[in-house]
Parts: C-alpha cells; sequence; structure tokens
C-alpha cells in the first residue's frame, strides 16, 4: 500500500477520533435547545467551569481564594487536602445541579417568550458571567486534570497495524476511551429521553410547551433537569478535553467549534450532533493533511465554519434538522 | 419643564421632517457638535485621547455599522473582527501602495473593500436564517483573520507578521504614527464619526431603512409586500461592512499604530460590538454612542477603582469585569431589551411632565 493512503488512514482516525470530542460537546447543545428551543452559547464555558470546578475541588483549593485575600488581606489558598478522582467529581455534578438551578431561576425565568435571538444573546452574557465567576474562584492559572483516565500511544493498536502496514498508527489512548464514553453516554440519553417518565416529559416540553403545561408536567422542573444534563455533559467533555490540553481559557472555545458541527447535524438531532462532529473532525484533518501545506497550514482554525457555511447554503435545516417550514 | 414640545410649531412639510423635529433635541444636538469640535480638541491630552475618547469614537462607527445590521436589519452578524481586520488591512495596503494620497481617501477606499468583503459574506444570509446565519458569520470570522495571517502579501512579508502604520498626513497634519499630535488624531476620527452618524441616522429614515426594518420584523411578510429581500439584505451588510470597515481602518492607523491581526481583530472584538449595541440598544443610533460609551468607560472605571483606589491585583479586576459585563447583558435583556437608548427615551418622557405630572 502506498504510504500516503496510509498516513492518509491514520488521519482519518484521529479525525474520527477528535469528531467524537466535538460532538460530546454539540449533545450538550441539542439537548438544551430541543428542550427549550435556546440556543446555548454558554454550554462551552459550562465545560471549562465543571473542569476547573473538578481540579480545584480534588487539589482542595478555597473558592474565591483571591478575592478573599484581596479584600481582606489573609492568604490562604488551600484546604490542605486532596479529594479522590471519584468523590470530586459527585460534588461537581453537585456543583452543575446548582448552577443549572440557578440560571433557571435567575435568568432564564424571566426570559421565557422572548425571541429566540434574545435568548441566544443572554447565555452569551452568561458565558461571559461564568467564565469571570470561574476564574475568580479558582484562578485563571493552567491547570492539569489528571481523573485517572489511560494516557499515550495505544501500543496494541501500534503493533497490530505495524505488522500489517509495516507501519505502527498512533492512536491515544484518552481518545479511544472519549470514544467508548460518548458512545456510552449517547446510548444512555436516547434511553432517557425515550424509555423514561422524565424524559418524556422532556420530550413533550420540546414539542408544545403549553400543551405540556397543561397535562400536568412542571416546565420549571423540566429545564433545570435539562440544565443538569447538559451540564452532566458539559462535565464529560470539560474531563476529556482538560486531560487532554490541560484546563485553560481555551477549553471553552471548543463550544465554538461545536458550532459547525451542530449546524451540519442539524440543531434539534441528537445522532445529528455525532455524525456531524465525525463529518467535521475527519474533514479538516484531512484537509489540513491535503490542502493545509500548500496554504500555509493552520486551516482547522476556519475549515470547520467554511464547510458549515457551504453546507447551510444547500441545505438550510443540516443534515438531520427538522424541516424549517415558515408561516407569516 | 426641561424637555417639552409645547409651542413648538411647524409651518412646512421641511421644517416638519428635519432629523430633530422637537427644538430642546436640535439645541442639544447642535451644544454637543460644537463641544466636540470646538471645545474638545482644545483641551485634549495624549491621555485622555488614547483612554477614552478614539476607541469611544472608532467603536461607535463599528457600533452604528453593527447596529444597521442586527438592530435595524435583524441579521444577527459574529464576524465584526473579521470585517474589522479587513479595513485595517486594505488601509495598509493602500498607505503603503499610495503614500501620497490624503488619509480621509484612505480609508474610505478601506471601508468600500469592506462593504465588497462584506457583501460577499452576506450572500449566504438569503438562504440562512437566525442563529444559522450567526454561526455562519463566524466563518467570516475565522477565514479573514487566518487569511491576514498567513498570507504574507498582506503583511508586505515583514518579519513580524505585524502591520505598521506609516507616518502619513492630512492637509500637511500628521495623523498616523507616534507623532501625531492628540487634536490631530481626534478630530480626524470626530469627522468620520459625525458622517457616518448623520449618514445612518438618515438611511434608517428613509425607504432603505424603512425596507431594512420590514425584513427584520418579518421577513416573508415583508417580501410580500414587495420589499426585495435582495436588495434589503445585502444592502444592509454593504452599509453596515463600510462602517466598520472604516471603524477598522481608523483603529488600526490612528488609534494603535501597530496590529497583530488575531490579537487585535479576534472574536472577542466581535463580541464587544455586540455587546455594545446590545447594551446602549439595538435599532438605535443614540444606543450605538451610549453602548460604545458604556464598555469603554466600564474597564477604565474598574480599573481606577479597583486596582488604583482599593489596590487590587489586575487579574481580579479582569475578571470582575467579565462577571459584570455578562451580568449587565443578562441584566438589559431582562429588565430593558431595548437597551440604554429606551432608558433615555423613558427619562424625556418622565422630563416633559416634570415638575407638574398633572
Amino acid at each position: 500500500m502506498p504510504d500516503q493512503l496510509i498516513f492518509a488512514m491514520e488521519v482519518i482516525l484521529n479525525g474520527l477520533m477528535a469528531g467524537v470530542l466535538y460532538a460530546l460537546v454539540a449533545l450538550g447543545f441539542v439537548l438544551i435547545y430541543k428542550a427549550s428551543g435556546i440556543f446555548n452559547y454558554a454550554q462551552g464555558v459550562m465545560a471549562l467551569f465543571a473542569a476547573m470546578t473538578l481540579v480545584g475541588i480534588m487539589n482542595g483549593q478555597v473558592p474565591f481564594a483571591h478575592l478573599i485575600n484581596a479584600i481582606f488581606g489573609t492568604h490562604i489558598h488551600y484546604f490542605g487536602w486532596n479529594v479522590p478522582a471519584l468523590l470530586a467529581i459527585l460534588l461537581t455534578m453537585a456543583v452543575m445541579v446548582f448552577l443549572a438551578w440557578a440560571v433557571q431561576r435567575f435568568v432564564m425565568r424571566h426570559l421565557v417568550g422572548q425571541e429566540p435571538i434574545i435568548l441566544f444573546m443572554a447565555t452569551i452574557g452568561l458565558a461571559y458571567l461564568l467564565e469571570g465567576v470561574a476564574d475568580l474562584m479558582w484562578g485563571s492559572e493552567i491547570k492539569t486534570l489528571d481523573v485517572g483516565l489511560p494516557q499515550g500511544i495505544n501500543l496494541w493498536i501500534d503493533e497490530t497495524t505495524f505488522n500489517i502496514f509495516g507501519y505502527g498508527f498512533f492512536i491515544d489512548n484518552l481518545d479511544i476511551v472519549a470514544t467508548l464514553i460518548a458512545a456510552l453516554l449517547v446510548a444512555a440519553l436516547v434511553v432517557f429521553s425515550q424509555y423514561t417518565k422524565q424524559g418524556r416529559a422532556m420530550r413533550a416540553v420540546a414539542d408544545d410547551h403549553q400543551a405540556a403545561l397543561s397535562v400536568g408536567i412542571s416546565l420549571n422542573f423540566i429545564w433545570i433537569m435539562v440544565w443538569s444534563v447538559a451540564g452532566f455533559v458539559a462535565l464529560v467533555a470539560g474531563i476529556m478535553w482538560g486531560t487532554k490540553s490541560g484546563v485553560q481559557f481555551s477549553l471553552s472555545l471548543i463550544a465554538l467549534k461545536a458550532l459547525p458541527v451542530l449546524m451540519l447535524g442539524g440543531f434539534t438531532s441528537i445522532p445529528g450532533a455525532i455524525v456531524g462532529g465525525l463529518i467535521i473532525g475527519v474533514g479538516e484533518k484531512l484537509f489540513e493533511f491535503a490542502i493545509g501545506p500548500m496554504v500555509g497550514g493552520a486551516t482547522e482554525n476556519w475549515f470547520a465554519y467554511v464547510l458549515a457555511l457551504i453546507f447551510l447554503v444547500f441545505r438550510p435545516q443540516g443534515l438531520f434538522g427538522e424541516k424549517i417550514i415558515e408561516r407569516v | 419643564m426641561f424637555y417639552r414640545e409645547a409651542g413648538d410649531f411647524k409651518v412646512s412639510y421641511v421644517d416638519d421632517s428635519q432629523t430633530f423635529p422637537i427644538k430642546f433635541d436640535r439645541y442639544r444636538y447642535y451644544v454637543v457638535l460644537a463641544v466636540a469640535f470646538g471645545i474638545i480638541p482644545f483641551i485634549i491630552n495624549d491621555y485622555w485621547a488614547n483612554a477614552l475618547l478614539l476607541p469611544f469614537l472608532i467603536y461607535a462607527i463599528a457600533a452604528i455599522g453593527l447596529n444597521i445590521l442586527v438592530g435595524y436589519c435583524g441579521q444577527v452578524s459574529l464576524g465584526t473582527g473579521g470585517f474589522m481586520a479587513v479595513g485595517a488591512y486594505a488601509c495598509y495596503k493602500l498607505m503603503t501602495a499610495f503614500p501620497d494620497v490624503s488619509m480621509f481617501i484612505h480609508v474610505i477606499l478601506a471601508g468600500g473593500i469592506t462593504a465588497i468583503v462584506g457583501v460577499l459574506f452576506g450572500l449566504p444570509s438569503l438562504r440562512i436564517k437566525g442563529f444559522y446565519l450567526a454561526v455562519a458569520t463566524l466563518a467570516a470570522q475565522f477565514f479573514l483573520v487566518w487569511l491576514f495571517n498567513r498570507v504574507p502579501w498582506f503583511y508586505n512579508y515583514s518579519a513580524s507578521g505585524q502591520i505598521n502604520a506609516p507616518e502619513r498626513d492630512v492637509f500637511g497634519i500628521i495623523i498616523t504614527g507616534p507623532n501625531a499630535p492628540a487634536w490631530a488624531t481626534y478630530l480626524f476620527c470626530l469627522i468620520f464619526l459625525t458622517v457616518c452618524a448623520v449618514i445612518a441616522r438618515n438611511l434608517t429614515r428613509g425607504t432603505t431603512g424603512r425596507t431594512w426594518m420590514a425584513i427584520r420584523d418579518m421577513d416573508i411578510a415583508a417580501e410580500i409586500i414587495g420589499v426585495n429581500p435582495l436588495k434589503a439584505k445585502l444592502t444592509a451588510f454593504a452599509v453596515s461592512s463600510f462602517f466598520v470597515g472604516i471603524s477598522g481602518a481608523l483603529f488600526f492607523a490612528v488609534y494603535l499604530g501597530a496590529v497583530e491581526v488575531g490579537e487585535v481583530f479576534g472574536i472577542t472584538k466581535s463580541f464587544l460590538v455586540l455587546f455594545m449595541i446590545i447594551i446602549g440598544g439595538l435599532g438605535s443610533i443614540f444606543g450605538s454612542f451610549a453602548g460604545a460609551a458604556f464598555l469603554v468607560l466600564l474597564p477604565v472605571v474598574l480599573k481606577v477603582v479597583g486596582a488604583d483606589m482599593l489596590g487590587w491585583p489586575t487579574d481580579i479586576v479582569a475578571h470582575l469585569q467579565l462577571v459584570i459585563v455578562g451580568g449587565l447583558i443578562i441584566m438589559f435583556l431582562i429588565l430593558e431589551p431595548h437597551g440604554l437608548a429606551q432608558l433615555w427615551r423613558v427619562a424625556k418622557e418622565k422630563l416633559r411632565l416634570w415638575p407638574f405630572p398633572h
């Protein structure tokens, strides 16, 4: 087999793995959009916030230490204990549920019935607010996150492919774990929304707010639940990305990368988010591999958006989205 | 008492359809112009120009531009940073290629080039709507910044990849470069802002503005009553990009002098200008001014209060600023979706009757 083709295969495999991570973030968007029609720009910052909270709890950092020190002139930074990863993840989840409640109570409840674009802008404001709070709580320096996920090159794949092609593929263990977890998460979400009482209620709310209200579904509860689930997805995405590239501000920018994924897949479709993520992941890696060197590299920065833009011109509702019907 | 329209009779249609039909508004407008042109240039110094006045003037132009697109035509754009970069680089290429031509012409041409690019990226808006369009404009943002970063022709093959504004003058007065006097740069930007604001005000009062607003309110209905959506949307993109391009050119040539495109014209700039028009008021020229003033003042005030008076570390002040801006956006959207401009309108209503409300 020619070398170029083997390299391309490795690029495609890595692209698929990256695509899964994009899809993880995109899932959070789809959930909230389906249930409340809100396009939640803050999803990426939620992932950052979750990852920072997790690191902070694991290291026993004092929340708002910098602020407290600045106001009272004290020098506290750490409680002096370390929390085991599993317990820290549970505590972080509790924080995300609280966040979901706060968002619902103080922001979204007051904006019910506003135009979608106003809601979108409100979530941009929420993203800024949350980012500032996260930085104030835990400090803005780059942190490493290690919850015990395997990392580094997968030797088995390396050896197997070396025996077949005479060239060992480089696949990160973390990416494989991420793929498995994403698959599990999607399966769990599908089961949840199809077969549980709360999941059905969630779909009912997505279908028609007023009809759902009139059969006795509490909108308030469903929305808090949806934001909590989105917080959970954000936590998973935050752990994956945080382990991969450190917990830092750029983590929140993956939300922007998730947007073209959503546009390709359609805002309302969970499978769409997965397929869109894979297309974008493979597409941008292949494009960078094939065309990138000719035009100066770093095409990953824009390829996804331009691909989505061109795609949308031909199919405005995305691959799996519901057909947009407009009436006067 | 302070704001009254009683006794202000119009005897001709020309009087009735002037920009500021109420006498008080008109005089206030003249006073503001007189202070801006007649007094400030004589008392301005470098600190005031660089910390407050220049950024305010330049952001106000960008905010007016974006407000035309988002507030009047309803097409949400997150590509403002990219379009400002187009203006800056167009201005740079023109300045270095034609050193003898007046800066006025360069800046206007830079705006024109940005308008063409804006129309190009506005074309998808005919099929894509709402959020999808907002995300599609991100393509413009990231692609344009990448383009200026990676193609050496745009930065004249300089080793650092930066662009630096060479010294240029208007009628013999130096406008760009480190030796430009504060009053000259201030006046240069002020002239552009005034002209842009007058153009925008009159465009939005006339047929063009009405077709934009019809598209914003309901595009299908507008199409049915005979508004051409192609023309309306593309003119909105063109005019908006023209203003944004001018502000980008001024931001680079007059205010900063040296620009590294990824830092200065990144996605954060797009959001900053968007926040200005949300806080100021969507669909209002005055709102663009108010929003720009507010978001230029806020960091300065926070820095003075937090870092200089209370002695807090600057990073905490920067984080607090994020919290405050984010909180304000949410607060405005909940309490007053029409922004500072609406507050001003309400205040005027109250002042009309004050102090005898009955």
